[in-house]
Parts: C-alpha cells; sequence; structure tokens
C-alpha cells in the first residue's frame, strides 16, 4: 500500500509538514526530512520551488526565490533525494507548478520520484479535468498519487468528481486566500469544512492554508483528518536551526 | 474539413492555451466561461459595447493611406489609426467591454495588471467611467520607469499597487493580479490586458479588439474594393493589438499574417523578448503556449527597450500562428524600432508607441510588391515614450 494511504488509514490528527527544497541552504533537504521524520510529523511535502508560484503567498515565493538562486532544480533534488529512503518511511509528497514538471517530462518526473521513494503529488496548477484525461496512466504507472485541492468556491458537482479522481488526500483550502494569509478561522470556515464533512466523501481530508499555531491546528483536526503547515514552518527555518524542528512541531501539536 | 486558426470549443489554439489554473481560481473563470459568449451576444450588450466604442473611444478610427510611405517602398501602406482612441491606444476597445461584461457578472470591484501602464491607465479609465473601484498591479521597477502612467491613474481615482515579488515587472503584476483575484473571488473581476492567460480570456479580449480587423475590412472595400488586404502587420508583446487586427482575417490564407516581435538589443544578447524564438512550449499565466524559460522551466525575464513588448510568452493563438505557420514572425531590435519611431513622425506626422514602430521596421526586411495592400495596425501613440526618444536622439 502507499505509504500515503496507510498514515490516512491508520492515523488520525495527522501533521503534513512543507518545506521548499534548496531553502535556507541549496543542501538542507536531506536533513530537513530526516529532522521532520524524527519528530511526531506523519507527512512531508517537498516544494520544487518555482519562479512564478500563482497560488503561494509571499513566504513560500520568497523561499522559492533564495532556493532558486542557491541552485536547486528538478534534476538536482533527485540526486539530493536519492538515498532518502535508506533513512526514513515517512509518506514523501512533491509539491510543485506544472511548468518545471512539463519541461523535464512528465513521464520521466514520475519515474524519477517512483525511483527516489516519493508517495505522490501536489501540482496546483495541473486542474483535475486535465490530469485525469491526460495524465492519470502516467501517475499510476509509477504508483504516485496526486492530491487536488477544493476551496469554499468548489461546488459540490466539482467536489464529488475530485472526490472519484483522488486517490488520496483532499487538500482543503480553509479560505479564499493564497497560503499563509490567515492566522485563525473564523465562522464561515468553519461552517464550510462541517458542509464538507457532511458530503460523506471516500477521500480522506486534509486542511491547509492560514494554519500557523496550535490553535488553527488544533480548529482544523476537529473538522478533518489532519492539517498541512507551509508558511508558518517556512518562517520558523528562517530564524531557527534545522535540529530545533522538534520543537516547532510541539508546539503546533500543543 | 478546413483547420480553422481561431479557439475551438475546448478552449484551445491547436496544442496552445487551455486552463492551467489552481483550483482557487476555478469557480471565477468557469463563471467567465460559461457566461462571455451569452453575455457578449446579447443585443443589449453590443449596443451599449458599440456605442461606448463611438461616442468616448471614438471609433471608428480612420484607416489612413500613408501616402508617403507608400511611396519610398513602392507598395500600399495603409495604417489603422488605434493611436487616435481615447487613452492613446487599442487597450481601450478591451476595457471597455470588459468592465461591460464585469457590470453584467455583478461584480463590485476590477483589478488589472499593467507593464507600462498603458492598460492600467485604459481600465482606471473606464472604471472611472462606470465609477467602479478599480485597482492596478504594476512591477515596482515599472512604476519608477512610468512615472506619468502613474499619475494618469492615480489621478483616475485609481489605486496602484506595487508588485513587490520576483523580477518587479510585468509578470509579477501580473501574478499579483492573480493572488488578489484569488483572495478576494466573490466580487472582483480581473480585466487583463492582452490576450494571455487561461481560457477564456484570450478569445475573449481578442473578440474584443477583433472591432479592429472589422472596421479595416469595411474601409478597405471603400478605398480598395477589396475587404482582402495583402498583409495585415502588427507588433506582439502579449498579442492583442495583433489579435484584434487578424481575427476576421485568420481562416482567410489569401491574407498573409505578419507578425513583429521585439528582439531587443539582440536574439543572441540574453536582452530580448522575441518569444517564437527563444521560448519554448510551457505554462504561463494559466496558458499552455510558447515562452522565454530556462532549461529547468522557470520563466526568465525579457528585455525589450519598449515595455509593451516585455512579455516573456505570447498568446496562444499567436503561439499556434507560428507553429502552424500561418503567420510570419519578424524580430525587431530597439535600435531599429527607435529609429522606426522617427522616420514615421518626419515622414507622416505620426509619432508611434515604440511598440507600434517595432511593426514598421518589416519594411526594411522583407520586400513588398508594387500593388500589395499593407495594413500596419498603428496600435498606440507615441506620447508616453517621450521621454525614451528623448533620451535615445538626445533631442
Amino acid at each position: 500500500m502507499n505509504r500515503i494511504n496507510k498514515v490516512l488509514e491508520t492515523k488520525k490528527n495527522i501533521l503534513s509538514i512543507y518545506f521548499t527544497a534548496g531553502y535556507p541552504n541549496l543542501d538542507d533537504t536531506e536533513k530537513i526530512i530526516n529532522e521532520l521524520s524524527k519528530s511526531d510529523v506523519d507527512m512531508i511535502e517537498i516544494g520544487l520551488p518555482f519562479s512564478d508560484p500563482l497560488a503561494d503567498g509571499p513566504t513560500i515565493q520568497k523561499s522559492s526565490t533564495i532556493a532558486l538562486k542557491n541552485g536547486m532544480n528538478t534534476e538536482n533534488l533527485f540526486v539530493q533525494l536519492k538515498n532518502i529512503r535508506n533513512k526514513t518511511n515517512i509518506p514523501l509528497i512533491i509539491m510543485g507548478y506544472f511548468n518545471p514538471i512539463l519541461q523535464f517530462g512528465v513521464e520521466k518526473f514520475c519515474k524519477s520520484c517512483n525511483d527516489v521513494g516519493i508517495d505522490g503529488m501536489i501540482i496546483p496548477d495541473l486542474p483535475v479535468d486535465i490530469y485525469e484525461k491526460k495524465y492519470k496512466p502516467l501517475f499510476d504507472k509509477h504508483g504516485l498519487l496526486n492530491m487536488f485541492l477544493i476551496t469554499p468556491q468548489t461546488s459540490d458537482k466539482r467536489i464529488k468528481f475530485i472526490d472519484k479522481v483522488s486517490n488520496g488526500f483532499i487538500y482543503m483550502v480553509s479560505s479564499f486566500s493564497i497560503t499563509g494569509a490567515v492566522n485563525s478561522f473564523g465562522f464561515e470556515q468553519k461552517n464550510y469544512f462541517k458542509r464538507i464533512n457532511k458530503m460523506n466523501l471516500k477521500s480522506k481530508l486534509l486542511i491547509g492554508f492560514g494554519i500557523s499555531n496550535s490553535s488553527t491546528f488544533k480548529d482544523a483536526i476537529e473538522n478533518s483528518n489532519g492539517a498541512i503547515i507551509g508558511s508558518a514552518f517556512i518562517n520558523f527555518l528562517k530564524e531557527n536551526k534545522i535540529e530545533d524542528i522538534g520543537k516547532f512541531v510541539q508546539l503546533i501539536r500543543g | 474539413m478546413k483547420i480553422s486558426f481561431n479557439v475551438n470549443k475546448m478552449g484551445y489554439y491547436g496544442d496552445f492555451g487551455g486552463a492551467y489554473i489552481p483550483e482557487m481560481m476555478y469557480s471565477n473563470i468557469e463563471e467567465l466561461r460559461s457566461k462571455y459568449l451569452d453575455i457578449c451576444s446579447e443585443k443589449k450588450f453590443q449596443s451599449e459595447f458599440n456605442e461606448l466604442l463611438k461616442q468616448y473611444v471614438g471609433r471608428p478610427t480612420p484607416l489612413y493611406f500613408a501616402e508617403r510611405l507608400s511611396k519610398k517602398y513602392n507598395t500600399k501602406i495603409y495604417l489603422k489609426r488605434e493611436d487616435l482612441c481615447h487613452t492613446g491606444a487599442h487597450k481601450i476597445n478591451n476595457t471597455i467591454g470588459q468592465i461591460l461584461l464585469a457590470k453584467r457578472l455583478g461584480k463590485s470591484r476590477i483589478i488589472a495588471e499593467t507593464g507600462a501602464g498603458q492598460h492600467g491607465v485604459a481600465t482606471a479609465t473606464v472604471c472611472a467611467l462606470m465609477g467602479i473601484k478599480c485597482i492596478v498591479y504594476m512591477g515596482e521597477v515599472d512604476i519608477s520607469r512610468q512615472a506619468p502612467n502613474v499619475a494618469r491613474m492615480k489621478m483616475l481615482g485609481a489605486e496602484v499597487k506595487p508588485a513587490i515579488s520576483g523580477s518587479k515587472t510585468l509578470k509579477d503584476a501580473t501574478n499579483e493580479a492573480i493572488r488578489d483575484w484569488i483572495n478576494n473571488p466573490v466580487d472582483t473581476h480581473y480585466i487583463i490586458g492582452s490576450v494571455v492567460g487561461p481560457h477564456p480570456y484570450p478569445d475573449m479580449v481578442a473578440r474584443f479588439q477583433s472591432v479592429i480587423g472589422d472596421e479595416v475590412k469595411k474601409q478597405l472595400k471603400e478605398l480598395e474594393g477589396t475587404k482582402k488586404p495583402s498583409y495585415v502587420i502588427a507588433c506582439v508583446g502579449g498579442g492583442s493589438n495583433a489579435a484584434g487586427l487578424f481575427y476576421p482575417y485568420l481562416d482567410d490564407e489569401k491574407v498573409k499574417i505578419i507578425c513583429v516581435e521585439a528582439a531587443g538589443k539582440g536574439i543572441d544578447t540574453g536582452m530580448s523578448a522575441a518569444t517564437s524564438i527563444l521560448g519554448k512550449e510551457g505554462i504561463i499565466h494559466g496558458a499552455k503556449t510558447l515562452l522565454m524559460q530556462s532549461t529547468d522551466g522557470q520563466i526568465t525575464e525579457p528585455y525589450s527597450i519598449s515595455a509593451g513588448l516585455d512579455y516573456p510568452g505570447v498568446g496562444p493563438m499567436h503561439a499556434n500562428l507560428f507553429r502552424t505557420k500561418r503567420g510570419e514572425f519578424i524580430s525587431i531590435t530597439d535600435k531599429e524600432a527607435m529609429e522606426w519611431g522617427l522616420s514615421l513622425s518626419r515622414l507622416e506626422g505620426i509619432i508611434p508607441a515604440i511598440e507600434t514602430s517595432h511593426a514598421f521596421a518589416v519594411l526594411d526586411k522583407k520586400k513588398f510588391k508594387k500593388d500589395d495592400i499593407l495594413v500596419f495596425n498603428c496600435s498606440g501613440r507615441g506620447d508616453k515614450d517621450l521621454d525614451t526618444y528623448i533620451d535615445y536622439f538626445k533631442l
């Protein structure tokens, strides 16, 4: 069974952490993954940096710009991840925009993911419709799950379609917002979480965007199977040592 | 069946186009996609649109026979005078269309991106006209380069927000506008200024600009007894003025299409915006098209002396014109364009925008026959570029 599905089936209150590969330093990728695996984290999203990350806020864009300046690229990431499966069994997801993947070659990308032990992908600008028509067989062939986003604006009909195509979790965007933009969840957001939960989807739900501390994390896990943290972790890395990642995770877990 | 060079039902021009958008944009794009054709074909919409184009923009713009230019090059040269439109360029045809559309969609807030500021001014203008709130994203670098247009937008009541990410130019302003839209999906309409972005934008903007080509057809019939020129010629950054001129001729291969790109300091100098030569198929701002990028798929910063042409991609319509060879692509350096700015001023008494000057330089690159009819899109006037002309020619 895919490592992501195993975690989704066996764990509650899932914490998934995003970081940008190549940030703060080019060679931090392995160190960050190892440190996260040692702490109380259930999944890791490795951000493949892109020059024009439309769906991300300023924190992640800045970290991407620095990562690219440091020399991070697709080829390099796979080299850095070459031996990662000797060290950890934690589910690993690559989150990246579609153009770098397209230039690398979608099939070659999927194969490389499988070779190093990546379990799934989040590609915000590859819509579910195009994925289903064109790329799903490639992902399936290489054992990769693909996770899709839904937002408060996504219609029930489309959510059902996304649920049908999904084979991992559904990434529930907490609000009308790019990453890192909110600090606490309000009435409207909680209603949205409830509405989705009532739909009885087959896919598990993870809430992302705007989760930055133990109280937003708590709100999220009350309404879903878990939460994804990105910007807050990037901000942590900016000011703290990689060895202290465990402390960040503890703070979130509360 | 004959191949069409126009958009298909799925939003593609051949291999190019589509909507590669994050889910956060889906509801907005889907709303537009499902409604734009119906709204635009409403009688009331059309009469309002045409009335504003006539009374407010000053259409139809003349199709002017450039006698001295024609004599010099021994061919028949017509200029479609979009430079005479209100606000000084063709850009306003599109913003009029989109503001009427936004009103019908019930939107109360308008956002736009701008490079040189022309589209920003055209958007601020129609927002003032309709009394709708307007926010224009502009790269921090461009804000300092284009002070007069920033001032115009402010006078018109728009808020100009600096894009401080990435290279701080047009592509980043576009990113910021898209982010704004993601954060404000309910009350906001995003007026994109060119035939770029996810479907239906390229088609919608092309339709609003197609008034240019439609007028040419009528005017040429009166002047020359034929609706069909031998060539239609326009500069291409994102490609909206070109799309507007070409639109009614796309599938009539007797009319040849020439797209003129900015070579900047030269194709091989690393300071260029000639996307057809330097670009590769990829995805930018939600569309599959040709774009300038690193081998790793990072979008690279283009360069041209003319701010309206330094976009790292071209619209999907143009990418398809290039790939299918329906259009001929010619690139013109800064120097050639600047000299043509001066030539057109002295030969015809028309000071063109530097973008527009690029198109005319084709006359030195290609031999035309005596009885060929050439229609150039004289897309904008040079007032906004005076500082650049002053610097360049030490006027």
